[in-house]
């Protein structure tokens, strides 16, 4: 990726401006997740663009996609899909490798944080827009000293197409 | 898909009143809608259209509305995939096939939708050739221009200076 260092920095600042600015982990981690839903609910059509994939129903094809071609895309770096339950509807995505980490050590007073939040929030604004509610959490952490990354990601419901007009006027 | 209108005797290939134009410079476009999921209008373009009956929140509606139950009978009509839910019953969005463009005597209408739910639709001459690749250049041209716009409010109609201008441009010299 261009600028890989500018863009890892870059968002080290924003998450130290936050930790100043709010004063506490939780509020930081929300504040992420928001910042990247915001950014996801965007970024989706950007990747549709970009990607040519014409058509996202089957959740299973999709975290696949989310894994293989957009990390690729807008990270540089791929994940495995794994660990599905019975029914299809939850998954993890395993990150071997993580570009916004890199320079990162959290002190002890942020052992709460989850710095790679705003994550989370991409791809619950991103799957938001192609109609499926997720839940997004994050289950291994490797600054917080597991060996590796490791995100969740449950269905919660697939929103049909509505007509969207309620009157006949 | 093609609709025989007005005139009673039957031809194989629908005729072409001779009072059809083509829009300033030759251009073969009509008119543009943009939408996305909910049914808003994020913005309606057009360079050739001699009558108007509707007003335009109306107009737009309709055309919406169009659509909509166009892709729901589509799917329903496919002969080949066994799952296409029931009439009437809302489709998960991707599913079922969908079409591209239809053509009357008067004018032909090509969509394209996303699976983010953007609705483009080009209304032309009933001559003009396909026009998917054109989509395809135009939702691109939103992605570009509106969509990585920080000024632009998702969901809001786009008022985006260089989004219209190069979308112009691109309608007056492609279509």
């Amino acid at each position: 990726m261009q600028n890989a260092e500018l863009f890892t920095l870059t968002y080290g600042a924003i998450v130290r401006q936050l930790l100043t600015d709010l004063e506490d982990v939780d509020e930081v981690n929300k504040q992420l997740d928001q910042m990247g839903y915001n950014i996801g609910i965007r970024l989706i059509d950007e990747f549709l663009a970009k990607s040519n994939v014409s058509r996202c129903v089957n959740f299973k094809e999709t975290a696949e996609v989310i894994a293989k071609v957009g990390f690729k895309m807008f990270l540089g770096i791929t994940a495995t899909v794994t660990n599905w339950d019975v029914d299809g509807s939850s998954c993890s995505l395993v990150l071997e490798d993580n570009p916004l980490v890199d320079f990162v050590e959290l002190p002890d007073m942020c052992q709460g944080l989850y710095y790679c939040n705003v994550l989370s929030g991409v791809i619950r604004g991103a799957l938001e827009m192609v109609s499926m509610k997720t839940e997004v959490t994050w289950v291994r952490d490797m600054l917080r000293g597991d060996d590796a990354y490791e995100l969740r990601l449950k269905l919660l419901k697939q929103v049909p197409e509505e007509y969207p007009y309620k009157d006949d006027e | 898909m093609q609709f025989f209108g007005g005139t009673s005797e039957v031809t194989l290939s629908p005729s072409v009143p001779s009072s059809i134009g083509t829009g300033p410079l030759g251009s073969n476009a009509y008119m543009l809608y943009l939408f996305n999921r909910n049914g808003v209008c994020l913005l309606y373009k057009e360079w050739h259209r001699p009558l108007k009956t509707l007003d335009s929140n109306q107009d737009q509606k309709l055309m919406f509305g169009l659509l909509f139950s166009l892709k729901s009978f589509t799917a329903k009509m496919d002969p080949t995939r066994v799952e296409k839910g029931n009439l009437g019953v809302p489709l998960l969005p991707g599913e079922g096939c969908s079409f591209h463009c239809f053509r009357t005597n008067t004018y032909k209408l090509s969509f394209m939708e996303s699976p983010s739910g953007i609705k483009i639709i080009l209304v032309t001459h009933p001559k003009s050739k396909d026009h998917r690749e054109n989509l395809r250049y135009i939702y691109n041209l939103y992605v570009g221009n509106v969509v990585k716009n920080p000024l632009y409010v998702p969901g809001t109609a786009i008022k985006c200076e260089l989004f219209n201008t190069s979308l112009d441009q691109y309608i007056q010299t492609s279509i």
